[in-house]
C-alpha cells in the first residue's frame, strides 16, 4: 500500500514537472495519472483487507463509492475555484492567466447574471403553485376511483420523457405562434396574438408551465404515498365527529401530511435549481435574457463566448448561493414541522 | 388496494344529488388532467405522419381530418419502404441511440454496484475516518444532490480535455454515475434498513464471511430496490442533455443532443422532428407503462417513514 501511495505521487509529481517543461520524460496527457489513482485506490482495498481483517472488509463496502465521489467531486470543484480566479478564454491563443478577484468584480457589476439570479427566485416560487396541483391530483387519485392504476401511469408520464424531448413537443410546436394547437386554443378562448416566447412575462410563465408538466408527477407521487399511508382511523373519526369534507382535510389530512409535503417541496426545489435544458433548447434565454436561469446563462457564457474563467466564478459563486439557501431552508422546514407538530 | 373515502362527509352520503356532482367533479378533473398529460405526445406522434399542409392547417385526428403518410420516418429512414435502404440519417439516429443506451445503463449499473456496497456499509457498521462518523457520510453523499450540473461542467471540460476523455462514452458514463449516486444511495438505505439484521447474523454464524452475508442472503431480499433504483437512475440519465451537450461532440452525442441540435438551422422540419421525438421518448415510454410500480418505489423510497 505504503508503495502503491509512492506509486502515485511519483506519477503525479513526473507529471506536474513534464507540463511544466522541466524534464522530458512524461506522457502527452494526464490519462496515466488517473490509471494511477484507480491502481492506488486498488492497493488501498486490498491493503485494507491484509493489514485490518474484519474491520478491512467492512471499510471495503464504503471505499469505492467513497474514493469515486471525492476524486469526482472535491478535485474538481477546488480545480474550479482556481478557474474561477484566471481569466481565460478557450478561444484566444493567450491561454490562462491568473487575475485574482477582476472576474468577481465582473460578475457584482453583471446585470445579466443578476437577472438570472432574479429568475431563479421567480421559478423556485413557481414550485408552490406546482405543489397545489399536485397535492390536488395525488388527491383525486387517491379517492375511491376505477381505473386507478390507468391514471397513475398517465399522469406519470410527463416525468418520463426527456425534456429536450418535451420542449420541442411543447414548445416549439404545441405553442407555435400560427398554427400550434396551444395558440389556436387561446386565439379562441380571446387573447388575440399568443406569442408564448416573445414578452418576457408570459415567456417565463411559458417556461414554469413546461417545466411544471414536467415535474408536477415527481411530487403527485410522493404525496400520493404519504397519503396512502395515512391511518384510516383519524378519518374515520373525524367523519364520525361531523366534520365536513373541507374541515377534515385543513384539520386531518394537511397537518398529517406536512412532513411528506415539505420533502417534496425541497427536493423538488433542488432540482428546480438545476433548471436549465428546457431554457436552453425553447428560448435560449430570450427574449433579452428574460428566462434565462443560471444554468443556462453559464451554459451559453461557455458555449457562445469559450469563456471558461468568468463562467466558473459565475457557477461558483451560484454554488455558494446554493449551499447558504439550502442549508438554511433545511433548518427552516424543520423548525416548520416542528412547530406545527 | 387501500380505498379511502377521504372525500365523502356524512351528508353527503346522504343526499345522492351531490355524491353524484361529486362523482362527475372527481371523473371530470381526472379525464382534464389526463388529457394535458396525453395531448403533447399525442399530438407528437401524428405530426410525424402529417404533410406540410396538414400540420400548417392544425389538423388533429389521422384518416378524418387528414391522410397518414409515412414522411417523417423516411426522413429518418426508418419507414416501412426505406428500412431497407442505406440511409446515413438512420445510421447517424442508431449511432445516437446506441451511445444514450450505453452511456445510460453503463452509469446506473456502475452507481448500483459502488451504491449499494456504500449503503449498505452505511446501515450495517459504523465507521471513522478522521473525524467523521456515519452520519457525516451520508450526509457527504447526499449532499451531492444539491450540487447544479453547472459547477462541475466547466472544470470537468477542462479536466477531460486533459485527460483525453472529452467527447467519449467513459466520460459519460462516470459524470452520470456522479450524478445519480446520492439517489442510489438513498433508496438502498430505505432497502436495507428494512432487511432485519439477525437474517445476517444467523449467516454469519453459519460461517459465511461479511461478504458472502452480503451476496448471498441480503442482496436477494433487496432485489426490487435495486431494479427500482436502477430504473430511476436509467431515465434520468437517459433524459440528461446539460453534460452531454457540454462534453460531447461527434463520437458520444447522445439522443437528446441530436434532437435538441435538429431545431436550430433551415427551419424546423415538423415530421421529422415529430418522428425523431417520437423515437426518443418511446424507450422510456415503454419503461413507465412496463415497471411504473419500480418507479413509484424508487420515487418514495424514505419519503414516508
Amino acid at each position: 500500500m505504503a508503495v502503491a501511495t509512492l506509486g502515485l505521487l511519483a506519477v503525479i509529481a513526473l507529471q506536474i514537472l513534464y507540463k511544466s517543461d522541466v524534464d522530458a520524460i512524461g506522457f502527452e496527457t494526464w490519462r496515466p495519472v488517473v490509471y494511477a489513482y484507480v491502481l492506488w485506490g486498488v492497493a488501498l482495498g486490498v491493503g485494507q483487507v491484509l493489514t485490518r481483517g474484519e474491520d478491512g472488509q467492512r471499510a471495503l463496502f464504503l471505499l469505492p463509492a467513497l474514493l469515486f465521489t471525492i476524486a469526482m467531486v472535491i478535485f474538481p470543484t477546488l480545480f474550479g475555484f482556481y478557474i474561477a480566479l484566471t481569466d481565460w478564454n478557450l478561444s484566444s491563443f493567450s491561454g490562462r492567466k491568473f487575475n485574482g478577484l477582476d472576474n468577481f468584480w465582473q460578475m457584482l457589476a453583471d446585470p445579466y447574471y443578476r437577472n438570472a439570479l432574479f429568475n431563479m427566485v421567480l421559478y423556485v416560487l413557481a414550485v408552490f403553485v406546482e405543489y397545489v396541483i399536485a397535492f390536488g391530483l395525488a388527491l383525486l387519485l387517491n379517492a375511491q376511483i376505477r381505473a386507478r392504476k390507468f391514471f397513475r401511469v398517465v399522469f406519470l408520464m410527463p416525468l418520463m420523457l426527456s425534456p429536450v424531448a418535451v420542449s420541442w413537443m411543447i414548445g416549439k410546436s404545441l405553442m407555435e405562434y400560427r398554427f400550434g394547437p396551444a395558440a389556436t386554443l387561446a386565439r379562441t378562448l380571446g387573447w388575440e396574438n399568443p406569442a408564448f416566447f416573445s414578452d418576457p412575462i408570459t415567456a417565463r410563465i411559458s417556461i414554469m408551465v413546461l417545466d411544471a408538466w414536467t415535474f408536477i408527477p415527481f411530487m403527485m407521487i410522493m404525496l400520493l404515498a404519504g397519503l396512502q399511508a395515512m391511518s384510516r382511523e383519524v378519518l374515520e373519526a373525524a367523519r364520525v365527529d361531523g366534520a365536513t369534507a373541507w374541515q377534515t382535510f385543513w384539520q386531518v389530512t394537511f397537518p398529517l401530511m406536512l412532513p411528506v409535503s415539505v420533502t417534496a417541496v425541497i427536493l423538488r426545489i433542488i432540482f428546480k435549481l438545476k433548471l436549465a435544458d428546457i431554457i436552453i433548447t425553447v428560448t435560449s434565454g430570450g427574449p433579452g435574457g428574460a428566462t434565462d436561469s443560471v444554468s443556462s446563462f453559464i451554459y451559453r457564457e461557455y458555449r457562445d463566448r469559450s469563456n471558461v474563467g468568468y463562467g466558473t466564478m459565475l457557477a461558483m459563486a451560484y454554488l455558494v448561493i446554493i449551499v447558504v439557501f439550502v442549508t438554511w431552508l433545511l433548518k427552516f422546514a424543520n423548525r416548520f414541522v416542528r412547530n406545527v407538530n | 388496494m387501500s380505498v379511502q373515502t377521504t372525500d365523502y362527509t356524512a351528508s353527503e352520503i346522504r343526499s345522492p344529488a351531490s355524491f353524484l356532482a361529486n362523482r362527475v367533479f372527481i371523473y371530470g378533473a381526472l379525464i382534464f388532467w389526463a388529457f394535458i398529460c396525453l395531448f403533447p405526445i399525442y399530438w407528437t406522434i401524428t405530426t410525424s405522419f402529417k404533410t406540410a399542409v396538414d400540420v400548417t392547417q392544425g389538423h388533429l385526428i389521422p384518416f378524418v381530418d387528414f391522410q397518414p403518410d409515412w414522411k417523417g420516418w423516411r426522413s429518418l429512414g426508418l419507414s416501412p419502404d426505406s428500412i431497407f435502404q442505406t440511409s446515413t440519417v438512420r445510421e447517424e439516429f442508431l449511432k445516437r441511440f446506441m451511445n444514450s443506451v450505453i452511456t445510460s445503463v453503463g452509469a446506473s449499473s456502475l452507481a448500483i454496484v459502488i451504491g449499494s456496497l456504500a449503503a449498505y456499509g452505511l446501515t450495517r457498521y459504523r465507521y471513522h475516518f478522521a473525524w467523521f462518523k456515519n452520519e457525516d457520510i451520508s450526509f457527504f453523499f447526499l449532499s451531492q444532490l444539491i450540487l447544479p450540473p453547472v459547477v462541475l461542467a466547466l472544470p470537468f471540460l477542462v479536466l477531460y480535455r486533459e485527460v483525453g476523455l472529452l467527447d467519449t462514452r467513459v466520460g459519460l458514463i462516470l459524470l452520470y454515475t456522479l450524478m445519480v449516486l446520492p439517489i442510489v444511495i438513498w433508496i438502498m438505505r430505505d432497502q436495507f434498513n428494512s432487511i432485519p439484521v439477525e437474517l445476517e447474523e444467523a449467516a454469519l454464524v453459519d460461517g459465511l464471511s461479511i461478504w458472502g452475508a452480503f451476496f448471498r442472503i441480503v442482496m436477494p431480499i433487496a432485489l426490487p430496490g435495486m431494479v427500482a433504483a436502477f430504473i430511476l437512475a436509467m431515465v434520468l440519465c437517459w433524459n440528461e442533455y446539460f453534460f452531454a451537450a457540454l462534453l460531447t461532440s461527434t463520437d458520444a452525442k447522445t439522443i437528446p443532443v441530436m434532437v435538441a441540435s435538429q431545431t436550430g438551422s433551415q427551419g424546423i422540419n415538423w415530421w421529422s422532428m415529430a418522428a425523431l421525438a417520437t423515437a426518443a421518448i418511446a424507450p422510456l415510454a415503454v419503461i413507465g407503462i412496463a415497471l411504473e410500480r419500480y418507479l413509484i418505489m424508487g420515487m418514495t423510497a424514505g419519503a414516508v417513514k
